[in-house]
């Protein structure tokens, strides 16, 4: 996905030795952005833009403080690296990010768009509102004539500004011969202003303008808000996107490594990969011998030895050595890229679903028509005049029209989402929280969604305290995650290191040393020499004086992973555990969390078909997932949610990203979004009630623009006062 | 009544004046950091002399 979002230059490589246009666009200037997520006050803003401006080569820095960033317009040759170094060397966290996968947020334009017709509707309404309180106080004759002239003249313009939104939708429906909610409210805004301005003509006593002013007035502020929740999400979701930047290292012919972005990869470069570093390619390795991490693409814990010769896929994780690939498949072509293409296709569980609103629009946008219709047919036969028949029917359609029910879903939404975000997740469309409610069935992917990805070392025990001092030593030679986690457990328990000579580390085998001329071996079982099948992730000690002996590890358990499993079941949910890895370790983890139902060694495939099995059963399934092998399960599930340390492609078929490390607000959500939909459907039972009180006076041709004032605002400021209980 | 003839136009003239000043700031971007805006003016870095 943020591949897809780079412009791809159009130069094959064959012919990209003889450029056909001389090369005019050099940049002058470069715009680069850095993520502080820690930046807090008045002091850090003056501090990080003191501390880049400094910097040779930048032209000018600044900070927002709202968004937790800085924008730094700079030398084109400017690394983006050095300004990380000079933000972390400020004592701030920082990060680069892509701007290419950010230029959506910077012009929000739709947002400003709307924010501007609600200004225009806010202040016209205001204007005519004053105007009418003196016309229903009893102006008469030759002011009451002037004041709705005045009203006719600030409505008319800011209702053809204000109301384009509606216009334009409700056109569109039209057209494809379909009803929505703009329809009706477009119709009521018209008939509103027209048979005003006739009323107005013709000295007459009640005119509308007020109320179709309202109207705008509120069902734009119901639009705005559920644009700014999406617009909010849009931002958060594409910031984590932004955070992948994607750049390689690329080889040229005398063995330089330079820098350059993905995009510019070609098959047959030879790229190099660092340890810690995710491979950018599909490719074979020419050079290094390393362990793979492989866990995102198919929930193997277990790392997997790489050779020269093997055979690597973009996204996995290169653990212990250098490596030197040569690309076999780049950008669009690699099995990554193919794999996310195919979540595409798969059928998305968010397009089978109707949401309440709309299901709400399709019975009333008719029946608001047929009562409207009946009412002026009835009138007109009953007095055979047009005027009063026509004044009823107008009176009808500003009474029901949809003002209460354009905010009661929007402002539902943003007050759960806003709260929903304070607790760490982050609700990316529009419908989720509707879907999330109806959930009846969790199914989890394993590696990195219930397990946190960090192995723990299980039995310390069986060792001695010099074996303990020889591991420790030998485990801080080395960077792999096995080792690290060892050391991190050895020091736990105040044991001090072995005096050991000669450490080195082994790639892809592990580390060896000398004590007092024995031989010192930790890493994997064939190396070390280890016998007897282990079942778990294990790494293997020789100290030369005696059989190996295996360290088992387990996969720690996210933070809350137990309590979000708990409080799931508590509510009278099924909860699955579906997983790529071996049988012995979803076994132990299913028995860890008391999870009945499980299946492992699922391929990609296997785990969205069983979804799609629960779903044709009538279950509503939740699916929570972070690995490529999790994403089609992901799309086809009722509604998905993935952590932020989930690949790009998975966050992108997933509705809600949980932001921070911890499972437990899965739980939460679920509640959250059950109440969240009760509010709704009080909210649509709220305008209801005002319907049914006001219609039958509108019918009898008893409503006055007053009325029709009142019942518009009181139904308004209730249905958003109930969507706030929820914050 | 002809004070009416005054005070209507002079309702519409303030509160357009509200509206395009309104408009200005949100044409000038002068809400995309509301946070950092507030807590700039606690900065003491241009007190002495505008910023160049």
């Amino acid at each position: 996905m943020t591949a897809a979002l780079h412009p791809q230059t159009a130069v094959c490589p064959g012919c990209s030795a003889a450029p056909v246009a001389p090369v005019e666009t050099a940049p002058t200037e470069a715009r680069l952005a850095i993520s502080l997520p820690t930046i807090h006050c008045q002091a850090c803003i003056s501090t990080v833009e003191r501390g880049l401006g400094a910097v040779a080569g930048v032209r000018s820095a600044r900070v927002n403080l709202t968004q937790k960033r800085a924008l730094v317009e700079a030398d084109p040759d400017l690394p983006p690296a050095q300004l990380v170094s000079v933000c972390e060397a400020l004592g701030f966290e920082a990060h680069e990010l892509d701007l290419a996968a950010l230029a959506a947020t910077d012009t929000d334009r739709a947002g400003r768009e709307l924010l501007l017709r609600l200004a225009v509707a806010g202040f016209a309404s205001m204007n005519v509102m004053l105007l009418s309180v003196s016309v229903w106080s009893g102006a008469t004759d030759a002011t009451r004539d002037m004041f709705h002239w005045i009203s006719a003249a600030i409505s008319f313009p800011a209702i053809l500004y204000a109301g384009q939104p509606f216009f334009r939708s409700a056109w569109g429906a039209v057209r494809a011969r379909r009803l929505n909610m703009d329809v009706p409210i477009v119709l009521a805004l018209v008939l509103a202003l027209v048979t005003s301005l006739w009323e107005t003509s013709l000295s007459g006593e009640h005119a509308y303008f007020d109320a179709a002013l309202a109207l705008t007035f509120f069902l734009l502020a119901g639009r705005y808000l559920d644009h700014r929740t999406r617009a909010a999400a849009r931002s958060a979701a594409e910031e984590l996107a932004a955070l992948e930047v994607p750049r390689a290292w690329r080889l040229d012919g005398e063995g330089q490594e330079a820098e350059v972005p993905v995009a510019d990869l070609r098959v047959g470069d030879l790229i190099r990969v660092r340890p810690g570093g995710r491979m950018p390619v599909d490719g074979d390795i020419v050079a290094g011998r390393s362990e793979l991490d492989r866990s995102l693409l198919t929930g193997e814990t277990l790392p997997v030895l790489a050779e020269p010769g093997d055979p690597v896929s973009a996204g996995e994780v290169n653990l212990t050595g250098p490596l030197t690939l040569r690309a076999s498949a780049v950008g669009p072509e690699t099995s990554l890229h193919r794999m996310a293409d195919l979540v595409a296709i798969a059928e998305s569980g968010r397009s089978r679903y109707t949401s309440l609103a709309d299901s709400a629009a399709k019975l009333y946008a008719p029946g608001v028509h047929i009562l409207s219709a009946v009412a002026f047919v009835g009138w007109y036969l009953f007095t055979l005049d047009a005027r009063v028949a026509l004044n009823i029917a107008a009176a009808v359609l500003i009474i029901t029209c949809p003002c209460a029910l354009g905010l009661a879903v929007p402002a539902v939404t943003t007050a759960a989402s806003g709260r929903l975000f304070r607790a760490g997740l982050l609700v990316k469309h529009a419908t989720a929280l509707e879907r999330l409610a109806e959930v009846d069935t969790v199914v989890f992917d394993k590696t990195g969604t219930l397990t946190a990805g960090t192995p723990e070392v299980v039995n310390l025990g069986d060792l001695g305290p010099d074996q303990l001092a020889v591991a420790l030593a030998l485990a801080e030679g080395s960077a792999h995650p096995l080792a690290r986690s060892l050391s991190r457990a050895i020091r736990a328990t105040g044991l001090a290191p072995a005096p050991v000579e000669d450490l080195r580390e082994i790639p892809g085998y592990g580390t060896e040393a000398t004590l007092s001329g024995r031989r010192l071996r930790l890493g994997r079982a064939a190396w070390v020499g280890g016998t007897g099948a282990v079942a778990e992730t294990a790494t293997w000690l020789d100290c030369g004086d005696g059989p190996a002996v295996a360290i088992r590890f387990v996969d720690a358990l996210r933070p809350g992973a137990e309590q979000a499993v708990r409080a799931l079941r508590r509510d009278g949910k099924r909860v699955l555990l579906i997983s790529g890895d071996t049988t012995a370790a979803v076994a132990d983890l299913a028995a860890r969390l008391r999870i009945g139902d499980w299946v492992a060694e699922a391929l990609p495939e296997q785990k969205a078909d069983q979804v799609a099995a629960l779903t044709r059963a009538g279950h509503k399934v939740l699916m929570v997932g972070d690995g490529l092998n999790d994403t089609a399960a992901l799309a086809g599930a009722h509604v998905s949610i993935s952590p932020a340390s989930a690949l790009d492609a998975a966050r992108v078929a997933s509705d809600i990203v949980l932001l921070g490390q911890d499972l437990s607000p899965i739980a939460e959500a679920c509640r959250v979004a059950g109440r969240a939909t009760r509010r709704i459907r009080e909210n649509f039972r709220i305008a209801t009630v005002y319907n049914i009180v006001a219609v039958p006076l509108a019918i009898a041709g008893l409503a006055t623009p007053l009325i029709a004032a009142l019942a518009m605002s009181a139904s308004s400021i209730t249905v958003s006062l109930n969507a706030l209980r929820l914050r | 009544m002809t004070v009416l003839s005054y005070l209507i136009p002079i309702s519409l003239i303030l509160g357009g004046a509200g509206l395009i000043g309104f408009i200005y700031t949100v044409r000038t971007d002068q809400y995309d950091d509301p946070e950092g805006d507030a807590r700039r003016i606690l900065s003491d870095a241009w007190d002495e002399h505008p910023k160049p």
